[in-house]
């Protein structure tokens, strides 16, 4: 009797689920092929010991000793890595701001249009704000005879912010109101309520926010290119230049390199980030 | 002593509270309440979900400014001051523990925001958590603990401060059943161990008659009734709080006789009765609701000054008999018959029967 109504169970989920529609299996794997498939083979020639990324010989790690060695890679990954701690440093503390003000501040007048204002560079295409910058720098610089990659680090803050903003909000509007207000009832002032409480709360929320606005720093291609300057290359303009060049393995060990700093960064990012509720459990 | 005994911990002075931009257009949460809670006393705010109750808490915890009116704390004007500035603590409805402490950390927070030195907050934390039942759960974090727990782990943080007044804001809402029960005599003995005022906010009206010096019955942002439990129940002056506190027959009735102490009301049925004033009302007269218990309804063999009617519904709850009954004017009032031994009179429905009620019970009512 309870198997039958087992059987006739299933047949209704089978129905609605989406995984038992006709197809479903073949497109999964096509999309996944066409997404991991290039992936796996630039790591796997990364390896090769011949110089063709195209036919394999034998294994061999000489091309990540080369890398590790060439001046240009090394100079191109340092300017990336100052470029991309400090934008991120400056972008998460403009971003908890922005989401201290736009969830912790009673709801005032125009507050929908300062998210929107916030979330924006999202939404403009890359090319446009890296034209509108460069026109915008130069002005700058013709003014004021400034130069130095101080611009190239405010280009990449100013479209980290959205990036680092996201995961703050989300964190803040999760927590519960009530935990600051006892604080408050607890004799804590304004800002031991902030430090006590609200940034310790925060903290996996700035910690997700940080590395996104890292990874999408040193990700970054166009607008590295009209912005940065001569002597201002970073790693992922260093590794197009090299294959305009003719690509060796050489290229694809930085980008494995690469790949696995970003693939840490992004499970951290998914560890720190995972909803753990603030509140307290209910009674059972 | 005496006068220390009836000092006023609280006083409210005709607050109002308007959410939004004025009366016509925003709500009125606190409708020009004026209340004084006495030093010592566990005075509860009751009604139902959205009469204010909660939001008078808040104002007197600072976390709402009133629109119009002043509260005092001892004497002291507490209108501007922030929360933090402000000697009163709250138990929050689901208790709102510090999630990233453990609940010595969390019972030490208010004292070391006032900058007590630390022996002292050691001493008084672990005085707090003998209190509270709970010694060795000390370096447990709170999501490791039960409902019960973390609320005990609540009343010690709020406690441990020594605050003037303890502000609870449903704290038991969140309980089961016997729990809550538990909660309620234990909530009671800190009152007593501590000597600290507490005000206690709920919309369960037996929770609020157990445990109060003192009940205030709110509706609508404003204060219907204080009183002592006994007076609210047994004299309710409003519908309203005959209604919501506990179960009641509400009649039509006309005053005959308004002399103080002599009051005399004839039912729609033609009985009259001696009647109690509602206190503290000015003139009444003419056609009026009277309140009736149904436990201060009984039978009675004989037809003098009594109720007829026709039983129409018997329901047995364990320790007694709850009738229905038809009266000959059409209305329907309920008698309560508490089971003394065996030797109750049964009677089934559709019998008539003849009903008596006992002195004082008639409470007639304003609406």
């Amino acid at each position: 009797m309870s198997d039958l109504s087992n059987t006739a169970h299933n047949k209704v989920r089978q129905a609605k689920d989406l995984k038992y529609q006709p197809g479903f299996s073949y497109i999964t794997w096509l999309a996944l092929f066409i997404l991991y498939a290039p992936i796996l083979i630039l790591v796997l020639y990364s390896f090769n010991a011949n110089r063709s990324v195209v036919v394999w010989t034998s294994f061999s790690t000489d091309w990540y000793v080369k890398a590790w060695h060439n001046e240009g890679i090394q100079s191109a990954a340092l300017i990336s890595l100052e470029v991309a701690v400090i934008a991120m440093v400056l972008s998460t503390t403009f971003a908890t701001m922005a989401a201290l003000v736009t969830t912790r501040t009673p709801p005032y007048k125009g507050m929908n249009i300062s998210i929107a204002i916030i979330n924006q560079p999202l939404m403009i295409p890359e090319i446009v704000t890296a034209v509108a910058t460069l026109i915008f720098f130069a002005v700058i610089k013709k003014a004021t005879g400034a130069n130095g990659i101080g611009f190239l680090i405010t280009a990449h803050t100013v479209f980290c912010i959205p990036f680092a903003y996201m995961p703050i909000r989300a964190r803040l509007e999760d927590m519960d109101l009530s935990l600051e207000q006892a604080a408050a009832d607890l004799y804590a002032s304004p800002l031991m309520v902030f430090k006590r409480v609200t940034l310790p709360l925060m903290m996996p929320g700035v910690l997700s926010g940080a590395m996104l606005a890292f990874i999408v720093s040193v990700d970054d291609v166009v607008i590295s290119l009209f912005v940065g300057g001569p002597g201002e290359t970073t790693l992922p303009l260093y590794i197009l230049g090299q294959i305009r060049r003719g690509v060796t393995p050489e290229v694809n060990a930085v980008s494995t390199v690469f790949l696995g700093i970003s693939v840490i960064l992004v499970t951290l990012i998914f560890l720190f980030g995972r909803p753990k509720s603030t509140r307290p459990e209910k009674s059972q | 002593m005496l006068e220390k005994a009836t000092r006023s911990a609280i006083e409210v002075r005709s607050t109002t509270k308007i959410y939004g931009n004025d009366r016509a257009s925003g709500v009125v949460a606190v409708d020009d309440v004026s209340l004084e809670i006495t030093d010592n006393e566990f005075f509860t705010l009751l009604g139902p979900s959205g009469c204010g109750k909660t939001t008078l808490l808040r104002l007197i915890a600072g976390f709402e400014q009133p629109t119009q009116g002043e509260i005092l704390l001892f004497g002291e004007h507490l209108e501007g001051l922030p929360p933090h500035n402000r000697s009163v603590n709250t138990v929050f409805q689901h208790y709102a523990l510090f999630p990233h402490m453990t609940v010595s950390q969390n019972i030490s927070f208010g004292l070391e925001m006032l900058g007590i030195d630390k022996i002292e907050i050691r001493k008084t934390v672990s005085r707090m958590l003998e209190l509270v039942q709970m010694p060795q759960l000390a370096d447990r974090k709170i999501n490791q603990l039960s409902g019960g727990q973390q609320q005990r782990v609540a009343l010690a943080r709020a406690l441990a401060p020594n605050p003037k007044v303890l502000l609870l804001d449903e704290p038991l809402s969140a309980l089961d059943f016997k729990l809550r029960k538990e909660m309620q005599s234990e909530l009671k003995r800190l009152q007593n161990e501590t000597g600290i005022t507490f005000i206690f906010v709920t919309h369960d009206q037996e929770e609020a008659l157990t445990m109060s010096d003192r009940v205030a019955v709110m509706k609508d942002g404003q204060v219907l009734q204080v009183g002592k439990p006994r007076e609210v129940y047994d004299h309710p002056a409003q519908r309203f709080v005959a209604d919501f506190i506990g179960d009641i027959n509400i009649l039509r009735g006309e005053l005959i006789s308004t002399k103080k102490g002599e009051a005399k009301v004839k039912l729609a049925s033609g009985f009259v009765g001696d009647a109690i004033l509602p206190i503290g009302v000015g003139d009444i007269s003419g056609v009026v609701n009277v309140a009736i218990r149904p436990e201060q309804l009984s039978f009675s063999n004989s037809t003098n000054s009594t109720l007829p009617g026709i039983i129409k519904e018997i329901t047995y709850f364990g320790s007694g008999l709850h009738y229905e009954i038809e009266l000959s004017t059409g209305e329907t009032i309920k008698l309560r018959q508490q089971s003394v031994g065996r030797s109750n009179t049964e009677f089934s429905s559709g019998e008539t029967v003849n009903i008596a009620v006992a002195d004082d019970a008639i409470q007639v009512l304003v609406d």
